[in-house]
């Protein structure tokens, strides 16, 4: 039910009657006078040499402006990546390809249609090289990805906890010795956590524009992260700040996807530059599946040792990690972010080792969870094991390794403070609303008949919102792209001589709200209502510095931080109220009309008023208030927001097919104070689905020598509307005390608690004819070959 | 995604579109499958006729012993039609499971024939419910059985200057039923077919005196199981002759793995979607 109250009530979404008429302006929507088109000549190969590259006929083609390769762009270096320890991408492949879809050359022309067909004209003469493909073997070294390096490992991300050799090798033998114990049993889960493709509904996107008499590109880019894109031009192209402005204007989903800075919005940029004409290349769907960035990909085992009776003494992770052909943005940091939940919400000793190899495939970096969800995959499936090897309800091994609740930081096993925490109260939660009783009760009656119905339980922690800035130096901030700013977060607060408001945030959201749940913050502060605030984000010309919008970071770090500039612009309004009514500001009270004296209603002034005295500051007489009626703050955390949760699925087998129903899904989210409870579950309807589509659905294949299978959406299925039940939502709320508004983050929590839930549930139902383990995606081939098994 | 560059006819009448066609060109009605082809430049034809504006071929038609469909008639049409549903229940329900909303409003039953292919839903109730091809072309028209019509994947018996105008399905007696069922590649109903079957039976004194069964999704075709039939023939239908008959479900059938299951799978598929198809069909009567 939407409502009309400020912070905590459910705000009907700002930016949805625009988007559902079709009336907002995406990249792709801007065709500046002049306006070029780009196409690629892509890679149709994994691994191979270029012997030659004969653009003559692409040249001679209509409508042809110009053709490029990689000797016309070798100045300009490798692609940057903010985290890069091994090997970037070349902007264009140079004398080697290294995976399919890569760009090997670009054409300019006048229309898309002639850019594509000039591109098939390219004659590129490859000689084939055995490609890499297989996790283990890569990490063996039986053959190199860049013959150049002497390894296709890049590093290992171990802890136990992080950072400390000397508790490691301790953990290590405190495992060693639970695991001696007679009273102990060990159980292992081998699991893929499948490469999936981010699938954003709307492509990636850019239009450069060079500002030839300012010196000056505009750029627009379906990105998540303007700032930090607006820092590799710059720094490529050798320019200040000052001299490159993007936008990304409305964008139609990230996932992720967009969380990257690509060869091909600096290519973009370079045409544009080079030719004098506005430039555009709008990926198409098919080119998305090969060349924007992938997720996940990981192979590993997980073990829990524990005591008969549920008590768990130590949990190992050994994996190896898919970075695909090069490093991008993030890459290498993915796993990391893992890392950080890596003993999830448990207080039992855990060694975590992830292993990141190059192999011949597409980059893989963020994918919404960003090595949170394969950490909780693996942690949750491994108690699942160990639950159903010592026979004691999932839900008791849960509560009886919880940490206790806390309400002050609490360092986690793998190393890490956590803000808050209530995991059992949480997952007591889960128990009542599911009628948990009831449920098991159902499926033991179904069992009876014969039929295959399982319950599946996962807990989950999360961490988001990455803070503070001293984490820059493990890489949490865009320093590689020339802009030393780690990951704070900005607000800027405007009351405008007429009274309305401006916002001005660092974020550079894709479909999360932030429209609506900026201006509730700012209400809430003001009084004023959300109808006359107007939020601009995603634009490195208005906003000061931004990070962008990833990690579920947005609410608690940028909604924080305007809170707080909204907080100092009422103080302030206060005190400029407080002057014209010849009251103390102590006294003054905003609200949708203005300023009144507490107590008497009858002595207020109007924020057209106040907003005027602002702007006319001789009204302000010798108060010695200065005009204008603005606030910008920067907001750095003490520490990142650790959110968690418990989800329950009910599931049904036919062991006839293998397909799997889900026949109920319930989630109990915490992720402390929500702004707007109708977004946060959207947010968790998204995330979920997008864990259903991991579980069911989703994975990249690569074949053996490295030709991509899922080319298209005909072949990579993303669960829709049609395909996943009723969700059933709930939550408890548990704030953070690391910023003003109490609230973590949510973007990602739904995504990270489901994946696991749903393979518990189907091994569960699957229990008893002995399975116990089915890799993702549990399409119905996979689950009924577990079956005859 | 972008196509090569083509021609694009949208004759007015029949003869206009048998005039336009040519050895490059290709028939186009909804475009739901065609035009993807296209634009993932898999199939670049010269000449695209649209026979969308050419009256008279978007009904349902009683043609007393038989029904017709006409070429433009959309897969949502063909579902949901009284007459359809009465007489040929196994192709109303394959429509019905075609795609999404939005492409059985757009994609007809016809286009989706003439496309032939191996993982579509209605070839294989076409085939149960004996359809016959009506193929018109500037010198006549043929009358294709469907169990002739279907010659590989992608590949029907249609030749370059012929157009599918409709099909004739035979109606239902006493006795009679049919029935579609898959598996889609998202599960359940969802999606192209990964195994499929169709089944039309018709019983008399408690015998099956006639079947037809077709698989979809297994094969390189969509094709008939007629070793399931000619086994089905004679018993009464139990759930022991249903299932000593499907064991010949895959008689002349190359099962082709892919990403969705490995042969071994897909044969078990086959046998588990015929039977089930049979049973559902049997009930219906």
């Amino acid at each position: 039910m939407a409502t009309t109250s400020a912070l905590g009530g459910s705000v009907r979404r700002r930016e949805d009657p625009a988007l559902i008429q079709g009336l907002g302006q995406f990249v792709d929507d801007v065709s500046p006078v002049g306006t070029t088109h780009v196409a690629f000549a892509r890679s149709p190969f994994a691994h191979a040499k270029i012997n030659s590259i004969d653009t003559s006929a692409a040249r001679a083609a209509d409508g042809v402006v110009a053709v490029y390769t990689h000797e016309d762009v070798a100045h300009l270096g490798d692609l940057l990546a903010q985290v890069k320890v091994a090997k970037g991408r070349p902007l264009l492949a140079h004398g080697k390809v290294k995976h399919v879809g890569e760009a090997v050359a670009m054409v300019v022309a006048e229309s898309t249609y002639q850019a594509k067909d000039a591109a098939d004209l390219i004659d590129i003469d490859y000689e084939p090289l055995k490609a890499v493909i297989d996790l283990k073997e890569s990490a063996a070294d039986t053959s190199l990805v860049h013959d150049d390096l002497e390894s296709n490992v890049l590093l290992a991300w171990e802890a136990g906890p992080w950072g400390d050799e000397e508790g490691i090798a301790a953990t290590k033998q405190t495992i060693a010795d639970a695991k001696a114990r007679d009273d102990t049993v060990s159980v292992s889960v081998e699991a893929v956590n499948q490469r999936l493709m981010p699938v954003a509904i709307e492509p990636r996107s850019v239009v450069a524009e060079w500002q030839a008499g300012y010196g000056r590109f505009v750029i627009h880019s379906s990105s998540q992260i303007p700032h930090a894109l607006m820092g590799a031009v710059k720094t490529t192209f050798g320019l200040d700040a000052t001299h490159v402005q993007v936008i990304a204007p409305e964008v139609g989903g990230g996932f992720g996807v967009k969380l990257n800075i690509y060869n091909d919005e600096i290519l973009v940029a370079f045409a544009a530059k080079a030719l004098g004409r506005p430039v555009k290349w709008t990926e198409t769907r098919r080119e998305s599946t090969g060349s924007s960035t992938h997720g996940r990909g990981w192979v590993g085992t997980a073990t829990i040792t524990g005591t008969k009776d549920g008590e768990i003494l130590g949990y190992e992770l050994d994996a190896i990690a898919d970075m695909g052909a090069y490093e991008q943005n993030l890459t290498v940091a993915i796993p990391f972010l893992g890392l950080f939940v890596g003993s999830g919400q448990y207080k039992f000793s855990t060694h975590w080792k992830v292993t990141c190899v190059f192999t011949n495939k597409m980059t893989t970096d963020a994918c919404r969870g960003a090595g949170r969800p394969e950490a909780a995959y693996y942690l949750e499936r491994a108690i699942d094991a160990f639950s159903r090897e010592v026979g004691v309800d999932p839900v008791e091994v849960r509560k009886k390794n919880f940490i206790e609740k806390f309400d002050e930081a609490v360092v986690s096993p793998i190393g890490f403070a956590m803000d808050t925490g209530d995991y059992s109260t949480n997952l007591d939660k889960l128990v009542e609303v599911s009628n948990y009783e009831a449920l098991k009760a159902e499926r033991d009656a179904a069992r009876a008949e014969g039929r295959y119905v399982g319950i599946g339980i996962s807990s989950y922690c999360e961490v988001c919102g990455f803070a503070p800035t001293a984490l820059s130096e493990l890489g949490f901030s865009w320093s590689t792209y020339g802009l030393p700013a780690g990951f704070y977060g900005t607000g800027l607060v405007r009351v405008n001589p007429d009274a309305s408001v401006t916002v001005i945030t660092g974020t550079g959201p894709s479909g999360q709200g932030h429209q609506t749940a900026w201006a509730q913050l700012v209400s809430d502060r003001l009084g004023i209502p959300v109808e006359k605030i107007r939020v601009i984000h995603g634009d490195t010309g208005e906003a000061p510095m931004g990070i962008g919008t990833f990690g579920s970071r947005s609410v608690a770090v940028d909604g924080s931080a305007t809170y707080d500039a909204a907080e100092r612009v009422a103080a302030k309004a206060k005190d400029i109220a407080a002057h014209l009514l010849e009251a103390s500001a102590e006294d003054i009270e905003l609200d949708a009309e203005g300023a009144s004296v507490a107590g008497s209603p009858e002595s207020s002034v109007e924020w057209g008023e106040i907003a005027a005295a602002a702007y006319l500051p001789h009204r302000l007489g010798e108060s010695e208030i200065e005009g204008g009626l603005e606030s910008h703050v920067i907001f750095d955390p003490p520490n990142a927001t650790w959110p968690f949760g418990s989800h329950l699925a009910m599931v049904e087998v036919d062991p006839d097919t293998g397909n799997v129903d889900i026949l109920r899904y319930f989630t109990v989210d915490d992720c402390g104070n929500q702004i707007n409870p109708m977004i946060v579950a959207g947010q968790v309807h998204g995330g979920v689905t997008h864990g259903i589509g991991q579980a069911m659905l989703e994975e990249v294949v690569y074949d053996e020598d490295g030709n991509l299978l899922t080319g298209s959406l005909l072949d990579y299925p993303i669960p829709t509307a049609g395909d996943v039940p009723f969700y059933e939502l709930n939550s408890t709320v548990t704030p953070t005390n690391i910023n003003s508004i109490g609230a973590k983050g949510i973007g990602e929590a739904g995504t990270i608690g489901t994946a696991q839930t749903i393979v518990n549930a189907v091994v569960d139902a699957l229990d008893p004819l002995g399975v116990k383990h089915i890799d993702m995606p549990l399409r119905p081939k996979r689950v009924w070959a577990a079956i005859q098994e | 995604m972008y196509p090569r560059q083509f021609d694009y006819v949208a004759p007015g009448s029949l003869e206009e579109a048998f005039a336009a066609l040519g050895d490059d060109s290709k028939v186009m009605a909804g475009g739901m499958s065609l035009i993807p082809l296209m634009k993932m430049r898999l199939f670049s034809p010269a000449v695209i006729v649209d026979i969308a504006r050419i009256p008279g071929l978007a009904t349902i038609e009683d043609g007393g012993d038989h029904i017709s469909i006409g070429a433009l008639v959309t897969h949502g049409e063909t579902a949901s039609s009284d007459a359809v549903g009465a007489n040929a229940s196994a192709l109303a329900a394959a429509a019905s499971l075609t795609g999404d909303v939005q492409v059985r409003n757009r994609g007809t039953t016809c286009g989706a024939l003439a496309h032939a292919d191996v993982a579509a839903d209605q070839p294989a109730g076409a085939l149960a419910c004996g359809a016959v091809m009506v193929a018109q072309s500037a010198s006549g028209t043929r009358e294709i059985p469907a169990s002739e019509f279907f010659v590989d994947s992608l590949t029907s018996a249609l030749n370059a200057d012929e157009i599918l105008t409709s099909i004739r399905l035979p109606k239902t007696g006493a006795g009679e039923g049919s029935a579609y069922d898959k598996l889609g590649r998202r599960g359940g109903h969802s999606d192209y077919a990964v195994a499929g079957a169709a089944a039309w039976v018709k019983k008399s004194n408690g015998s099956i005196e006639a079947a037809r069964v077709a698989l979809t999704g297994v094969g390189t075709k969509p094709t008939l199981a007629s070793g399931v039939a000619d086994a089905l023939v004679g018993t009464d239908g139990s759930d022991a002759a249903v299932a000593a008959a499907t064991e010949h479900a895959l008689e002349g059938v190359t099962v082709l793995e892919d990403l969705y299951g490995s042969e071994e799978y897909k044969s078990h598929l086959a046998k588990v979607y015929v039977s089930r198809a049979i049973k559902q069909a049997l009930a219906s009567i």
